[in-house]
């Protein structure tokens, strides 16, 4: 690379080193600044702020469903009948692709809240349609049982339950 | 063959059938360069970092930025307080588009100083004026995207100008505009614009590299380098200057950025554009001011030019002017450093050109001297614009035919091997 | 040599020009005098203390006429309040939602996630109400004026009895500071507008320099963290510089 006569052995130690040391910085430098121009694509403050919704409950009607708008994405809340919930416990975990108990899908049992999107490849599966006493989505087939679980179809995993709370019995906080 | 390692061997086959490393390699690996540049001789390379600088964060603001008159403020500061980064890239984007003009004047100054504008670089030097009105539309629509109260009436005022056009010049202004004054498809179509010009400016630097790569840099003393022994290779002597160079500039670029990055703009930017309410001061950048001086100087009619239109024909005469040198100056001498008068009057055009722009920030009818009251800014910006001209259309011929030169060394490497000095002017 | 003579005489010519000219204040306002800030040089911070007395002094005395859209309640976090504290100082104001199910808006307490509601419903509205002129936006004031911060402390101070010879004109008031002396804004600070939570007595002068403070932050929140990059950065390009400079002379060695 470069033609430097050598000055002794020490010397050209010294020399690489110097060479070495200043195309790292360099190199350090140059990563430092390329940083920014890619974390400025993630999610900024004010869509990260956007992250809970309060949806009011009382007006849910038992067998209704709602959709909500959370982190751009559909959240279907629905308020179970008896027999829906009772289905849902009795399946056994070996028929499922994605073995989850009802039980650990919901905080209270009537209220089942869930990310609308199919977990195959993202479209919204429709209520009440599908084999299962759930949801069906139109894209490719996948059925959804009455927790939200897949039973049939390409979807590898069940409907995923978002983070929320009971703010008091009729008002849930989602994310 | 069979021990390169698999990085050599891709390299020479993509290399046999596009000889992409071997151009590489003679563009700035044993490019041979003359070896006395100077440290003005940094300021070409510092101008294409900052053009990469400029690109880099343009097109990733471009991802936040909303260019309608209903959101345009309104996404500037979302790209302010929420993007992550955001504040950094905003901050270095203004600043850098200072940074490249402060970086091209020297550069084109240094072109003035040694005569790298004189035969056989002629070319080069039209390129690089073109770079440079480039440069000026660029900024100029870029200055008007954030839509501030600066934004909106620099553009008004700038677009306005060219109703002064004889007969069909009210028509190029609602053209420009897209309506009967400057709104959303003013905006709209500079942000396309802005977008666009750029790589405009990459395709003229290409261009310009291609040109400077025929007959190589010139040098201090202005003598055609000679073989091997006036020149060096490219790198590592280059490359690594150009890096130190670098590095003072990032000093200095960011000690601003970080420290003090509202220093340049001004403070009328952060208010909303008000199409109902004129600022007290319209004021471009720093970098247009000398420019605006010029266009301002003319104050009266002349003939059946109107004041305006002489202002803006002055204002484009000025940088036009510059095509011209090349067959304005005939010295036998190419560089001032054996020209003495010359060089004194470089340097009366280096302060002429600051007076210009002092000139450009103030109001017009301000005095200069706070005694007299009838010497205004106006009058020095008068004189300042007819000696600029003067300097190009009178002194420069003139000394080119008159000038007692000082002799001239017939060999580049000897007084450099002689003084021992080498890069400094 | 030629160039360093020349260089000179550039810089001298540039400097005495300078001098001469001098940065002036809008039309014939007076200079505001230069305070101290916590904010400014390097190692510029935002006073919590104060910038907190400052939100006390905008929501309670400023937000009447003053909107602050680029503002959210969650912002204030920064300024040292936690998401309780944040949560009450926000359920304090009434924002717009809507429309519900019957296509009609409504008013609801606002939450973190919400801006800093506007005082007006619209511009004209606000001009109405402010002897024809518009309160403008306190979101960027600071950086919206020449020297903001000591300007708009000399301002909240500034408000004296008009010389003999000024003719007011209706509806304005007079303060010095302002350019043309006439100002449609009343004066907003008399000493004992707020009660301060943290119990520092007020006046005037401490009510403007908290506001001013809290201010400030509203025109930048991230400054300090501009500053302490800014720290980092200026040091390391110190370094990498002096390895750059060092290899140079080194890799000219042999040339020189």
């Amino acid at each position: 690379m470069t033609d430097n006569t050598a000055h002794g052995p020490d010397g050209e130690a010294r020399r690489d080193f110097l060479y070495l040391t200043t195309a790292a910085v360099a190199t350090v430098g140059t990563v430092a600044a390329v940083w920014p121009l890619i974390h400025q694509m993630n999610p900024a403050r004010d869509v990260l702020a956007l992250a809970s919704t309060e949806v009011d409950l009382s007006a849910i009607e038992i067998g209704q469903s709602i959709k909500v708008m959370w982190r751009g994405k559909p959240v279907f809340v629905r308020h179970r009948t008896a027999e829906e919930i009772a289905e849902a416990k009795a399946v056994p975990l070996d028929d499922l692709r994605d073995p989850q108990p009802d039980g650990e899908r919901v905080q209270k049992a009537q209220w089942l809240i869930m990310v609308g999107v199919c977990t195959h490849l993202g479209c919204i599966p429709l209520g009440d349609a599908g084999e299962y006493g759930g949801w069906f989505c139109p894209c490719h087939a996948s059925h959804y049982d009455t927790s939200g679980r897949i039973r049939k179809g390409p979807a590898p995993e069940n409907l995923l339950i978002p983070e929320y709370v009971f703010l008091d019995d009729t008002t849930v906080k989602i994310g | 063959m069979s021990d390169s390692s698999m990085f050599v061997r891709v390299g020479k086959w993509i290399d046999y059938r596009m000889p992409i490393f071997t151009m590489m390699n003679h563009a700035v690996v044993i490019y041979r360069t003359p070896r006395n540049l100077n440290y003005w001789w940094n300021f070409g390379s510092l101008a294409g970092l900052v053009l990469v600088i400029q690109l880099a964060t343009g097109i990733v603001l471009a991802m936040h930025y909303t260019p309608h008159v209903e959101m345009a403020f309104d996404s500037t500061e979302h790209i302010m307080r929420d993007v992550n980064y955001g504040w950094l890239l905003r901050y270095v984007h203004a600043n850098g588009a200072a940074a490249f003009f402060a970086v091209v004047y020297i550069h084109i100054f240094r072109g003035l100083y040694y005569g790298s504008y004189r035969e056989p670089r002629e070319l080069l030097w039209w390129l690089g004026i073109f770079i440079l009105l480039a440069m000026m539309a660029t900024a100029f629509m870029g200055y008007v995207l954030p839509w501030g109260q600066m934004s909106f009436w620099a553009a008004t005022v700038i677009t306005n100008l060219f109703s002064a056009i004889p007969l069909v010049g009210t028509d190029i202004v609602e053209w420009m505009w897209g309506g009967f004054a400057v709104g959303n498809p003013t905006l709209q179509r500079f942000y396309s614009l802005h977008y666009l010009l750029p790589f405009v400016i990459v395709a003229l630097v290409v261009l310009h590299l291609w040109a400077l790569h025929r007959f190589g840099s010139n040098n201090p003393i202005g003598i055609e380098t000679k073989g091997d022994k006036d020149t060096l290779p490219f790198h590592p002597y280059y490359t690594v200057k150009d890096l130190y160079g670098v590095g003072v500039f990032f000093i200095a670029f960011f000690a601003f950025v970080f420290f003090a990055p509202n220093y340049m703009g001004h403070p009328d930017n952060y208010i909303p554009a008000d199409p109902l309410v004129t600022p007290s001061h319209i004021v471009p950048e720093w970098y247009f001011l000398p420019f605006y001086a010029i266009l301002r100087s003319a104050t009266f009619d002349v003939w059946f030019l109107s004041a305006k239109l002489i202002g803006v024909i002055l204002m484009f005469a000025s940088i036009l002017i510059l095509l011209a040198l090349p067959w304005l100056d005939r010295s036998p001498v190419r560089s001032a450093r054996f020209r003495p008068v010359y060089k004194y009057m470089f340097w009366i055009l280096v302060t002429d050109s600051i007076i210009l722009g002092i000139v450009g920030g103030k109001v017009p009818s301000d005095p200069v001297f706070s005694g007299t009251d009838g010497f205004q800014y106006v009058h020095l910006g008068q004189i300042a614009t007819l000696y600029y001209f003067v300097h190009f259309v009178v002194f420069v011929p003139l000394l080119s035919r008159f000038e007692q030169t000082r002799p001239v060394p017939t060999s580049l490497s000897e007084p450099v091997l002689k003084s021992g000095a080498g890069g400094t002017a | 040599m030629g160039m360093e003579l020349g260089l000179r005489t550039a810089v001298a010519a540039t400097v005495l020009c300078l001098a001469t000219g001098g940065v002036q204040a809008a039309g014939n306002a007076e200079h505001p005098l230069t305070e101290h800030w916590s904010f400014n040089g390097i190692f510029g911070h935002y006073d919590r203390a104060e910038a907190q007395r400052g939100l006390q002094v905008f929501l309670e005395i400023c937000a009447q006429c003053h909107g602050a859209k680029y503002l959210r309640y969650g912002d204030l976090a920064d300024l040292g309040y936690d998401e309780d504290q944040i949560d009450a100082i926000a359920a304090q104001f009434e924002v717009e939602d809507g429309p519900d199910d019957e296509g009609e808006m409504f008013m609801r307490a606002a939450r973190p996630t919400d801006t800093f509601p506007e005082p007006y419903a619209n511009e004209k509205a606000a001009a109405a109400m402010n002897n024809g002129k518009a309160p403008p936006d306190l979101s960027l004031m600071v950086k919206a004026r020449h020297d903001g911060a000591n300007y708009i402390y000399a301002l909240m101070t500034g408000y004296d009895e008009p010389p003999e010879e000024l003719e007011l004109s209706d509806g304005l008031t007079y303060n010095p500071y302002f350019p043309s002396h006439q100002i449609a804004m009343p004066q907003p600070l008399w000493g004992e507008d707020v009660e301060y939570a943290d119990g520092t007595e007020t006046s005037i002068e401490q009510e403007a320099r908290d506001v001013v403070t809290f201010l400030a932050w509203a025109s930048e929140p991230g400054m300090e963290r501009r500053k302490n990059m800014g720290l980092k950065v200026m040091l390391f390009v110190l370094i990498m510089t002096g390895l750059f400079y060092a290899t140079k002379r080194k890799v000219w060695k042999d040339v020189h």
